[in-house]
């Protein structure tokens, strides 16, 4: 008996004890922590470059999540393929959105606070209209179908196939997103423009312009989720409004602008809602994720993943 | 005098449209109540269901144990008390913040008490064994919406009215002006909450049972804020206003179409914003005064070009560049 024995660590992490179920769970919330922070990718860069918080933005998540699905059971091709006709789309209606609603808005605001309250109201009632037609066309029924749920074997622990398709995916795209803002000098500008669009358009940014593409790229990440989160969770034409409350608190979390700790706060919160969970009770998940959004709206209202 | 003939109205009224009156009330005290806060301290607050499912959960626990009075008291006093808990929390927060907040706290209330019900009580349900009838329900709620008017536009004549619109032009400068924001916010804050669970618990008393999906359900908080954003959130008397056409809608398209509420209801958010930005209620009062002036020079409809339609049109003019008056 060594010094892991002393310490009751081979009581612990033998199979099926205390110790590894510990562990099973915390990689369980840290997949699931991937797929919050993939959710909440297009909504930081919808409301932290743009400045437009897109309370709708969970209803392009489930145009991706339904695309996957009809390409599958419809058409009987792999969902991967759905995204060549959502992410255009996606782009297209968020572009729109921005040039023709939101611009007008933009305009006549007399201040952030100001055009917040009118974006919110608008985005809300979009978010109705997007979903009442999605209730009307696809009804309220449940969807789900199955893809990749071969289980995989990895330290030690069992995970599902396409949650850790849906994890890898997160990560390529934050880190994608990462590169393009960083090196390009399209990124460059809009990182100008969340630091402060006024200086941005004084030094030659067209501000207008790169927020429409924003924010149109910002729909386009969300459909892209939507449909790597569908292969392993069921979604109905009622559940959009459900991830955008995810997405937010994840933005919240992260400090809005701050793209690349967004995937940081999306596993914070993703294992502090696993182990939360499993440690209390499975049925208090919303109130764990909450209670962790009210506390860092009172300690760090600028997010965990801003330099004060 | 409308009022009279509204309380004199159920012996000669059908069954269907007491309980369309009874829906009708509940809307307007619940929107008056809303903009009481909300409206002039621009705090946009989607936290209605959750003070209304406390009160139905308040009356359902204690109508077992005292009267329906009471018991109906007992709610809005403990509306008040746990707005007055959040209020203190969470009034900090500014803008967007405040309405996710509020927004999710209706879904942490609910999912907690679902929670306690479901461990502790081992039971989804609670029933509710009452004999009153819908007259006196209405009757009830009648009287809770005129007096929630009455109180709201009182409070916009005495100080703390003043001070909650100082607030809502901005807080900073209030708070300069020797105003104890805080106090103010909260204060009231609870007192249209205590409204808000007093109008559930009335409501309560039609349903046989509850559970938690039905007391905390997210339709009340949006349907509620868009009545009284239509009818106008800056008059005391503009949600009822709005409240109006809005319940005929969701009763005419709840029944044949049930989806296309929520259609209905995005397009109004949609409207609002875009072409009145100041609800009905500014419309008809300008209207209003423009016909007692018009009616004074013995002429109405106005001339095109009369001075009466002429301040008529820079009203509007000034109205709709600003946002929300």
């Amino acid at each position: 008996m060594g010094w892991a024995g002393q310490l009751g660590l081979t009581h612990l992490f033998r199979a099926g004890g205390p110790g590894v179920i510990l562990f099973e769970v915390f990689l369980g919330g840290l997949l699931l922590g991937g797929t919050y922070g993939l959710i909440a990718l297009g909504l930081n860069l919808q409301y932290g470059v743009a400045r437009i918080l897109n309370l709708s933005y969970g209803e392009f998540f489930l145009g991706g999540a339904f695309a996957a699905f009809f390409t599958i059971m419809l058409w009987k091709l792999n969902p991967l393929l759905s995204l060549v006709i959502s992410l255009p789309i996606s782009f297209a209606i968020n572009w729109l959105i921005y040039q023709y609603l939101m611009l007008p808005l933009i305009r006549r605001a007399p201040d952030q606070d100001a055009l917040d309250a009118d974006v919110v109201l608008v985005t809300f009632g979009l978010l109705f209209v997007f979903q009442g037609l999605a209730l009307v066309n696809w009804s309220g029924d449940l969807r789900g179908y199955s893809f990749l749920s071969s289980p995989v074997h990895l330290i030690g622990a069992t995970v599902a196939l396409n949650r850790l398709l849906a994890f890898l995916g997160a990560c390529a795209l934050a880190f994608a997103l990462f590169l393009v803002l960083r090196y390009s000098r399209f990124g460059g500008a809009l990182r100008a423009i969340t630091i402060d669009p006024v200086a941005a358009s004084l030094v030659g940014v067209d501000v207008r312009k790169f927020s429409a593409l924003a924010f149109a790229a910002g729909g386009a990440l969300a459909a892209a989720s939507g449909m790597l989160v569908s292969t392993f969770i069921s979604f109905s034409a009622s559940s959009g409004v459900e991830y955008t409350l995810k997405a937010l608190i994840v933005v919240i979390m992260a400090g809005v602008g701050r793209v690349t700790g967004t995937l940081a706060a999306g596993l914070v919160l993703g294992v502090v809602e696993s182990v939360g969970g499993y440690l209390l009770d499975p049925a208090l998940t919303i109130a764990i994720n909450f209670a962790l959004f009210m506390l860092v709206l009172l300690v760090r209202p600028t997010g965990l993943f801003t330099r004060a | 005098m409308g009022a009279v003939v509204l309380a004199l109205l159920p012996p000669f009224a059908s069954g269907y449209v007491i309980s369309l009156f009874i829906v009708l009330y509940a809307n307007i005290a619940l929107a008056t109540a809303w903009a009481f806060f909300s409206g002039t301290t621009r705090y946009i607050s989607l936290a209605t269901a959750a003070f209304f499912g406390v009160g139905i959960y308040a009356l359902a626990i204690l109508h077992v144990y005292v009267s329906v009075p009471l018991a109906l008291l007992g709610a809005a006093v403990v509306g008040f008390l746990v707005a007055l808990v959040v209020g203190l929390s969470t009034l900090r927060l500014r803008g967007v913040y405040f309405v996710v907040f509020t927004f999710g706290l209706t879904e942490l209330v609910h999912q907690v008490l679902n929670w306690w019900e479901i461990k502790i009580n081992r039971t989804v349900t609670r029933y509710i064994f009452t004999d009153v009838s819908n007259v006196s329900i209405y009757e009830t709620l009648l009287a809770v919406a005129l007096i929630t008017i009455v109180g709201s536009w009182y409070v916009s004549h005495v100080r703390l009215g003043f001070a909650l619109r100082a607030i809502g032009e901005d807080e900073m400068v209030a708070r300069h002006t020797g105003i104890d924001t805080t106090r103010v916010k909260v204060l009231c804050f609870a007192i249209s909450a205590s409204v808000m669970a007093l109008v559930g618990a009335v409501l309560a008393l039609r349903y046989p049972y509850i559970d938690a999906s039905i007391a905390f359900n997210n339709t009340w908080s949006f349907q509620v804020l868009i009545a009284a954003l239509l009818g106008g959130p800056a008059r005391p008397w503009g949600p009822a206003l709005g409240a109006v056409p809005l319940v005929l809608l969701s009763e005419y398209l709840a029944g044949t179409f049930p989806h296309h509420f929520g259609i209905a209801l995005g397009l109004c958010f949609v409207v609002i914003v875009y072409f009145l930005p100041g609800g009905i209620a500014p419309l008809v009062e300008r209207y209003y005064h423009a016909w007692v002036v018009a009616r004074a020079y013995g002429r109405w409809p106005p001339a095109a070009a009369s001075p009466v339609t002429g301040r008529f049109k820079a009203g509007l003019a000034r109205l709709n560049a600003r946002w929300w008056t």
